[in-house]
């Protein structure tokens, strides 16, 4: 664990929102980290402070009454039933939403998603590389290590909800390694590992339902290079320490041979 | 009355013990959300008769924060009605904090202590102020007492956007924080 990681995860550390693992590797970071323990103890006293003060306005007597009055009674009519008549106009175009909270909350979701889709976009990036140098960690990068693309490709099966494509670039100087289980905003996606020199590139992939195709688009996380783009309905990205133009070649390659009418 | 069936009478009865409790709870976060007493009780009612409306259809898990989701609906609603700055803060607070850096060093200064001089009044201002899916997360997690995985039903976003977002809450507020201690001594 890196930092920018702990930056992160000191939080949910603070919040008791880890599992025993990770709460192990976020404290193992901390102990050894002047600088990450400080902030960890700076933002325990800021939240003691919160939870100190006195920040929840209670509502108001005369609010509870209104709701109280405006709700059909648990026992028969009560003589506040009168207080507060509805708003008729407000009621009415609520009342169309017939089939209930589910379609609200869907609505708003999307909505949601639609004003922070780049954010969403950069938090997998950050994702997508967090893991990527988890991956470089010692016994950390391959679940299976083949230079077969035909033992990569099963394994997988029944793991994740995907076939992720496996391609063999060996005469193009990039050498399968294997394939990895992982985890990208809580959902598990295949990596497939490549290497070109000592550079390792993992291809990550996951299924996207109804993704468009999308152009790849690029950026760089930690100096890490990283490319994203789907198509098939499978949304990739591929992250390495390899240059640009040799990153951006292997997506060109990767890209061509997973069309299915391609000649590869 | 006559007008209600006996379910009806159950169902209200059964809403009211589930709800009701945490009737405190949407009223806070309202506050937080709308910055304003009288919008904040408008909206906190709105989304108990629109909760109990869809009160067959709830299926649990927890009632806070299927209530609390209904409620920023509500807020976001009216947001929308309002149309002014609220809605272009929160379009824009996402991009325009990823400028702020995540850490600043602090002044070299017994934080803690400093912290205690500040009144409720000062902390609750400093939260206001934060732009909306930092402050809405913060109020969540602090005031709400929501886990991440609540908070990201209510707001509809990924776990690990959550995660983030407090991050950056926290780091946001202590910024705030040292600089209004910066500018009273």
């Amino acid at each position: 664990m890196n930092c920018a990681e702990a930056d992160v995860m000191l939080h949910a550390l603070l919040d008791g929102e880890l599992d025993a693992g990770h709460a192990r590797d976020v404290e193992a970071h901390i102990a050894g980290c002047a600088s990450c323990s400080e902030k960890l103890a700076a933002f325990r006293a800021q939240r003691d402070a919160i939870a100190g003060a006195e920040l929840k306005s209670k509502a108001p007597a005369a609010l509870r009454a209104r709701i109280e009055a405006a709700l059909p009674q648990p026992t028969p009519a009560r003589a506040s039933a009168a207080v507060l008549p509805l708003r008729p106009s407000r009621r009415s175009f609520f009342g169309g939403f017939a089939t209930g909270a589910a379609v609200s909350s869907a609505l708003a979701a999307s909505i949601v998603l639609t004003i922070f889709r780049s954010d969403r976009e950069q938090m997998i990036a950050n994702d997508v590389v967090s893991a990527h140098i988890r991956s470089l960690q010692a016994g950390h990068l391959m679940d299976v290590e083949t230079i077969d693309r035909h033992t990569v490709k099963p394994w997988f099966e029944g793991k994740v909800d995907v076939a992720p494509p496996v391609i063999d670039l060996t005469a193009d100087g990039f050498t399968l390694l294997g394939g990895r289980l992982d985890y990208i905003d809580g959902e598990p996606v295949a990596s497939v590992v490549y290497k070109r020199r000592q550079h390792v590139i993992n291809l990550f992939v996951a299924q996207r339902l109804g993704a468009a195709r999308a152009a790849v688009s690029a950026r760089t996380v930690q100096g890490y290079n990283v490319r994203h783009w789907s198509e098939q309905g499978l949304e990739f990205w591929a992250v390495s320490d390899l240059d640009p133009e040799e990153l951006g070649e292997f997506v060109r390659k990767i890209s061509a041979a997973a069309r299915p009418n391609s000649a590869s | 009355m006559a007008g209600y069936a006996g379910d009806e009478h159950d169902k209200a009865r059964r809403f009211h013990d589930a709800a009701l409790p945490c009737l405190d709870d949407a009223y806070a976060l309202a506050r937080y959300l709308l910055r304003n007493a009288a919008d904040a009780e408008d909206a906190v009612q709105e989304c108990f008769l629109r909760a109990f409306r869809h009160f067959d259809s709830y299926r649990g898990p927890a009632m806070k924060p299927w209530l609390l989701a209904i409620l920023r609906n509500v807020c976001h609603a009216e947001f929308a009605r309002r149309g002014r700055h609220d809605a272009a803060d929160e379009n824009d607070a996402e991009t325009k904090t990823e400028a702020v850096p995540l850490w600043q060093e602090p002044q070299p200064s017994a934080e803690a202590a400093l912290m205690r001089q500040h009144d409720d009044e000062t902390i609750r201002r400093l939260i206001e102020d934060m732009p909306q899916p930092f402050r809405e997360t913060l109020v969540l997690r602090e005031i709400n007492d929501l886990s991440y995985q609540e908070i990201a039903q209510v707001a509809g976003v990924p776990v690990g956007t959550v995660m983030s977002r407090l991050a950056r809450a926290r780091t946001m507020l202590r910024s705030a924080w040292t600089a209004a201690e910066g500018s009273l001594t």
